[in-house]
């Protein structure tokens, strides 16, 4: 067993514990910190995939500016906790139920595809990090243009969306 | 095939696929609307994992210019996805969605 796998397993059981800590947790910003930490754990996952470029996108976006945004929300509400309400009483096992079956699904179809492909690309050819930096920033901008041109419009639409949806009228009851 | 740096593909594939449950069942049990919002990036995130998992077995640049495109959109989604939560804080007082069940504003 080499290093890099015993790392694998430490961050999977990282990542697994996270998500659980998300489920679990009562309160929204302990829940928001646990995914912070599964983001992180998953941008490290891709550092050991060889895609250094979206580790660093994903530890940018997702656990910096996302996130920040979810506990500015989170703390701008002060609905750190619901009060507790009657539930259904049915809901939570046939949930759990549900995702059970989701989860054997997809662990049965990605069983057979794996088998069903045995061979996929040719080994060798390891990835260089710069050069793939570089080949990705070219991909981008030439093979991905009108993509990317749109992103932005995109990103345009929702800034604007969401200042129209929260601006609070004047003369509106709040 | 898929032996990235000693680790099998399978594995990657493992972990990206009891993630995107633990978010489906995050939606499923969850009341607080941010937190099912939480779940939902949880689920984009494991799509993520897969994706680069295969971009890095087909020795292929394609699969991370896509999650760099599923960032963007998932930015953008939460943009607005928080603005309606605190919309509809303003209206109801409240972001339990069992509380959302009335067509009426």
């Amino acid at each position: 067993m080499n290093l890099t796998l015993i790392l694998f397993y430490i961050l999977a059981v990282t990542a697994v514990a996270t998500a659980a800590g998300l489920l679990l947790s009562r309160n929204s910003v302990y829940a928001a910190l646990f995914l912070v930490l599964n983001f992180a754990t998953v941008a490290v996952f891709y550092l050991l995939l060889g895609a250094p470029f979206i580790a660093l996108v994903q530890v940018t976006v997702y656990a910096g500016a996302i996130m920040v945004l979810f506990l500015f929300v989170i703390m701008l509400l002060g609905a750190e906790k619901l009060p507790r309400a009657q539930v259904l009483p049915w809901q939570r096992p046939l949930a759990i139920g549900l995702a059970a079956l989701l989860l054997v699904e997809a662990g049965f179809l990605l069983y057979q595809r794996l088998r069903a492909t045995a061979v996929l690309a040719a080994p060798g050819a390891e990835l260089n990090t710069t050069a793939t930096l570089q080949t990705l920033g070219m991909a981008l901008f030439n093979q991905y243009l009108l993509p990317f041109e749109v992103t932005s419009i995109l990103l345009l639409v929702a800034m604007v969306g969401a200042i129209v949806l929260t601006k609070q009228v004047k003369g509106e009851q709040a | 095939m898929g032996d990235l740096g000693g680790i099998p593909l399978s594995g990657f594939l493992a972990v990206s696929a009891i993630l995107f449950t633990m978010g489906a069942l995050g939606v499923l049990i969850r009341r607080n609307a941010i937190i099912i919002f939480m779940s939902v990036e949880l689920m984009l995130n494991a799509a993520n994992l897969a994706f680069v998992a295969f971009a890095r077995a087909y020795n292929v640049l394609n699969g991370q210019l896509f999650v760099f495109f599923v960032m963007t959109v998932s930015a953008a989604e939460v943009a607005v996805g928080l603005a309606l939560i605190v919309a509809i804080f303003r209206s109801k007082h409240s972001i339990d969605v069992d509380q959302m069940s009335s067509l009426k504003g």
